[in-house]
């Protein structure tokens, strides 16, 4: 159970989501995710930029208790996640991933309102509701709340992913590099969407990815992860401008590519 | 006179016959059920369990069918001779199929599509009955449509431990050197192999479409 100063500190820094000394090692031994404390506030996007392997998708998990920390807390709006019962704290946390993992038995419209219906909205304000998660993430419903998802293309499978995640209005977002698996113009395409919702709906937002410019973008703040440990949290200018060795290689990766535009 | 006038004229104990090979059929495939879906089911994720399990399955699906009614007779509550001890054993036969298929079928949905699930916040009950089953639907179809087909050709043995069925006029022809009467249990029997085969396939079919 949280302390009443660990509450208090809480709210009055206003972070809503903070993880303190989290460390998650392997039964055999080896240690995904070390010594990591991070902050993110509300209508913040924190991105935690890292190699495949630096464990950015096991501290998500650790978020939302898909895995159970080894040492160290997590803490929702001041409240440590060991004393929420994980599946409602997961109802209150949108999760997109890479995969999409949609129900392929299920239509658009029954995914879009999985959680309403898990927290058993009635049934009026489910339909209002997926009517207007669609029509935010660009798919008129009209036109797509009866297909099913092997009747969509990638990129609309991941707006239904957003949406999905959205519906029960979840103050806190996390996503599992979203758009990676999507053709380059598409990912574009949803990455500028994704930065206006992001902006308008204030929600507090992790997410990941191995793309630094996808990081530069998206990320109000990122956060560098390098086998398991934090190098360091930067604005999106600190970043470019940092000299730290782990920084300089992904900057230097993304000057590569402009490189190869000035040849052409 | 041909096998279809013989079997004309003994229509009524044909249809008799029938459905009390149905009968066997349906009980047995009712205990496998019962049995093979829970046990596949909690057998998922514990693949040590599961080798043990799918193995001895596996050893009682190569004994031979007359040997295992040999093997039940003798035990007490099931046992001896009359159509208990082979709806025991046409069950134990409907075990492997359907055990191997319940577990390969919910294996075999989409990672993805189960760390949503979990992710948006479903219990384990919500994820098993309304992810986990529907997904593995057709491949337990499959399952069961093997074992019920295997427990329509098994049924026709039980005959000779007297539990009755299409199997009495195929002994009893063999008996008489009368190959009229033993055609009269083989083409029903056949029969209903391929008719149930088909519509369960169809029904399978359908399942996977949606």
């Amino acid at each position: 159970m949280p302390s009443v100063v660990e509450l208090s500190d809480g709210l009055q820094n206003g972070y809503v989501l903070q993880t303190r000394g989290l460390t998650y090692r392997l039964p055999a031994g080896a240690t995904l995710v070390s010594d990591l404390t991070l902050s993110v506030g509300k209508g913040e996007t924190l991105v935690l930029l890292g190699r495949s392997g630096s464990g950015k998708t096991t501290t998500l998990k650790l978020i939302n208790r898909l895995l159970e920390p080894s040492e160290g807390e997590i803490l929702v709006s001041g409240r440590s996640t060991a004393s929420w019962d994980p599946i409602q704290l997961r109802r209150g946390i949108g999760y997109v991933i890479q995969d999409t993992g949609l129900f392929p038995h299920w239509t658009v419209e029954k995914n879009v309102a999985l959680v309403p219906k898990l927290e058993r909205w009635s049934s009026k304000r489910i339909r209002a509701r997926v009517i207007e998660m669609l029509e935010l993430v660009g798919l008129p419903p009209a036109e797509f709340a009866r297909r099913r998802p092997s009747e969509l293309s990638g990129g609309q499978k991941q707006r239904v992913g957003v949406a999905r995640a959205l519906a029960a209005d979840p103050p806190i977002l996390l996503m599992d590099e979203p758009f990676a698996a999507l053709d380059p113009v598409t990912r574009a395409e949803l990455q500028r969407e994704f930065r206006s919702l992001a902006t308008r709906l204030e929600k507090t937002i992790v997410f990941v990815t191995h793309d630094v410019r996808e990081a530069l973008l998206l990320g109000t703040r990122i956060a560098l992860l390098d086998r398991g440990r934090l190098i360091g949290t930067y604005s999106p200018q600190e970043f470019l401008d940092s000299t730290e060795p782990h920084v300089r290689a992904f900057v230097a990766s993304l000057q590569a590519v402009e490189g190869l535009d000035q040849m052409q | 006179m041909n096998w279809f006038d013989f079997l004309l004229r003994n229509r009524s104990e044909v249809l008799a016959r029938s459905v009390e090979h149905l009968g066997l059929v349906a009980a047995s495939m009712g205990i496998a059920l019962l049995i093979g879906l829970p046990l596949g089911i909690a057998l998922v994720r514990r693949e040590q369990a599961q080798r043990w399990v799918l193995g001895a399955a596996n050893i009682v699906q190569t004994i031979p069918s007359l040997a295992l009614f040999g093997f039940l007779i003798p035990v007490p509550w099931i046992g001896g001779v009359g159509a208990s001890t082979a709806i025991v054993a046409l069950a134990l036969y409907a075990l492997l199929p359907i055990l191997r298929n319940t577990c390969t079928g919910i294996a075999g949905v989409d990672p993805a599509v189960i760390e949503a699930a979990r992710g948006m916040g479903m219990t384990e009950r919500q994820l098993l009955w309304q992810v986990q089953l529907p997904l593995a639907a057709p491949v337990l179809l499959a399952g069961i449509r093997v074992a019920t087909v295997i427990s329509i050709g098994v049924a026709t043995i039980a005959a000779a431990i007297g539990a009755g069925g299409l199997g009495v006029f195929i002994f009893r022809g063999v008996a008489m050197v009368n190959n009229q009467v033993i055609l009269a249990g083989a083409i029903p029997a056949a029969l209903l192999a391929v008719v149930v085969d088909l519509s369960l396939g169809a029904f399978q079919r359908s399942l996977a479409q949606r």
